[in-house]
């Protein structure tokens, strides 16, 4: 069972804000959904390692070199849909306090 | 003109006689979507014109539809997002590059689940799809505006993506081809990600044959996604008319256990019988770690989620309430909490848990090694047999809110779908079908599963079957 403590902690960890009533659903729900993955408990992993490149690639590099030209307008279209910005740059709340 | 039924062949044949002119067609198209869309709800935006030369390549002149989580420039990208819901997409995905240069007619972007995550295209944020064969019903998910338009008419082909099924469970329930390639096939730059190990862009088409010539232009290595493979494309028409006499075809017994509807399953039967009849050698395979391949997705794909999502945080680009607030951990959690459906606020949730300090071990780690038996399953069945065959859903397409109570239930759609992501074989969704519900014919799609790189044996078989 996920607390709602647990739930509130989650939710902070991945900067989402939640309201009171959907604490409380997806307490119940997660417990749920997490009470099904259990299932992999049934199966004897001891000898085998995890996948997660499936086609087996490895180290996948590139010459080092500008290959990307930098493109102004392009930049400027990026920058351009940031909900804050001053000229060319994002603009982001204060992170240290005075 | 009646444009409903035209395939790829069919534009080019009527191009050269000049039956229409590509601009003629655009208008054609144009006039079916604003006709019928409404109804519908598969297209999220429609683009009237295109500064863009149609009149050369492969695809010349041909009407396609892209599903709204991939790039195209200078145009919409929703993602089915609140979140995303202005956002103007500021360069050309991969396979919008190569469509482009082989002369595709772009009509417009097509409706999905949120960021790719549902299994019925209820969870958009723009309202629901209805499927073209009963409009009660779910298109499937999550490509499901994708499906829908082709199956309409409304588009000659249409491109999709498929983490879990999200283009072969649409195909399915709307009784079109669906293929998701060969993990790293095709390119992902420019699109949107969800499950970075698991994704791959594929095409929905009318037929078997659409499916293999699109995927000859989409298909191939890009330096901008190291995931994609350093392995020549073969042109997928090549002998895809041969037959497929003693091909060994494989019916693995887990796919047809409980949870299989009885008639959904009568209707496999007898389209493996038919494939039988063709030549193909069926022979019983096992793929024993089937039934935890549900489990192990849902535990890797949110996970990965919750990584991919983070990007969204009301600072860069998106939905963002920075002007009511100067608090930067306020401006993440309301405009992640405000921006986010449920869905997806439900997957980032699971992934964050599952990911946090004392749970990695328990639940990422232990899918990751349960993802190697399923591949390994893969592996054994594939020394037996060039091809495995099975249903893509263990039901029909269902009611529109049917399910979307328990998300539980929901999930459960995917159960002969995930394990083919999970093993990153590619797979292909051909209609083999329907099942008379309340006087409407719905479909029942087939499911094609082959072996690493060969799409080419799954398009033959699939060819062969829609030819006989």
């Amino acid at each position: 069972m996920i607390t709602k403590k647990e739930v509130e902690y989650i939710a902070k960890l991945a900067r989402l804000g939640l309201s009171e009533a959907e604490k409380e659903k997806y307490s119940k729900e997660l417990s749920g959904i997490l009470d099904y993955m259990k299932k992999l408990n049934e199966v004897d992993t001891k000898s085998t390692g995890p996948t997660d490149q499936i086609v087996g690639l490895t180290n996948v590099f590139r010459k080092d070199e500008n290959f990307l030209q930098a493109d102004v307008e392009k930049i400027k279209k990026m920058i351009g849909q940031a909900p804050e910005r001053e000229g060319n740059f994002v603009k982001t709340k204060p992170i240290l306090e005075k | 003109m009646d444009i409903k039924n035209l395939t790829i062949k069919d534009v080019k044949n009527g191009l050269e006689r000049k039956d229409f002119s590509s601009q003629e067609l655009r208008g054609e198209f144009l006039k079916l979507i604003e006709k019928e869309n409404p109804k519908l709800n598969a297209y999220l935006s429609v683009f009237d014109e295109s500064k863009f030369d149609e009149s050369k390549g492969i695809l010349a002149g041909v009407p396609c539809a892209i599903k709204d989580n991939v790039l195209i420039e200078d145009t919409h990208c929703t993602a089915g997002s609140k979140i995303l819901e202005n956002y103007i997409s500021t360069y050309d995905a991969t396979v919008i590059k190569k469509l482009r240069e082989a002369g595709a007619v772009f009509l417009g972007k097509t409706n999905l689940d949120e960021f790719a995550m549902g299994s019925s295209t209820e969870n958009s944020a723009f309202g629901p799809t209805k499927n073209p064969h009963d409009l009660t019903r779910v298109p499937g998910g999550s490509s499901g505006g994708s499906a829908a338009a082709v199956a309409a008419g409304l588009a000659v082909f249409a491109l999709g993506s498929d983490t879990g099924g999200s283009i072969r469970l649409p195909a399915s329930f709307c009784g079109v081809v669906g293929l998701k390639p060969t993990y790293g096939r095709v390119s992902r730059y420019g699109l949107m990600a969800m499950a970075s190990s698991l994704d791959q862009i594929g095409s929905v088409t009318k037929n078997v044959y659409d499916a293999a010539l699109a995927l000859n232009i989409i298909a191939g290595q890009d330096k901008f996604d190291s995931t994609t493979i350093p392995k020549e494309v073969p042109d997928y028409t090549y002998k895809i008319d041969d037959s497929i006499k003693g091909l060994k075809i494989g019916v693995p017994k887990e796919y047809f256990g409980k949870g299989l509807n009885d008639e959904v399953e009568s209707v496999i039967r007898k389209a493996i019988l038919k494939l039988q009849n063709l030549g193909a050698e069926i022979i019983d395979v096992s793929l024993p770690h089937s039934e935890y391949a549900l489990a192990a997705y849902y535990i890797i794909m949110p996970c990965e989620v919750s990584a991919n999502l983070a990007r969204y945080d009301g600072i860069k680009y998106g939905y963002s309430i920075a002007k009511k607030s100067n608090n930067l951990l306020d401006v993440y959690l309301r405009s992640r909490g405000e921006g986010f459906g449920e869905e997806a606020r439900r997957r980032i949730m699971l992934g964050t848990y599952a990911l946090s300090a004392g749970y990695y071990d328990t639940y990422y780690k232990k899918a990751e090694q349960v993802r190697t038996l399923v591949k390994n399953d893969f592996d054994e069945a594939f020394k037996k047999v060039d091809v495995i065959v099975g249903p893509i859903a263990p039901t029909i397409a269902f009611k529109l809110g049917e399910k979307t109570q328990d998300p539980l239930t929901m999930y459960l759609s995917d159960v002969y779908t995930v394990a083919i992501n999970l093993a990153g074989v590619p797979a292909i969704s051909i209609p083999c079908g329907f099942i008379n519900k309340e006087g409407k014919d719905l479909p029942v799609g087939l499911q094609l599963i082959g072996k690493h790189f060969d799409e080419a044996t799954i398009l033959r078989v699939g060819r062969n079957f829609e030819n006989n």
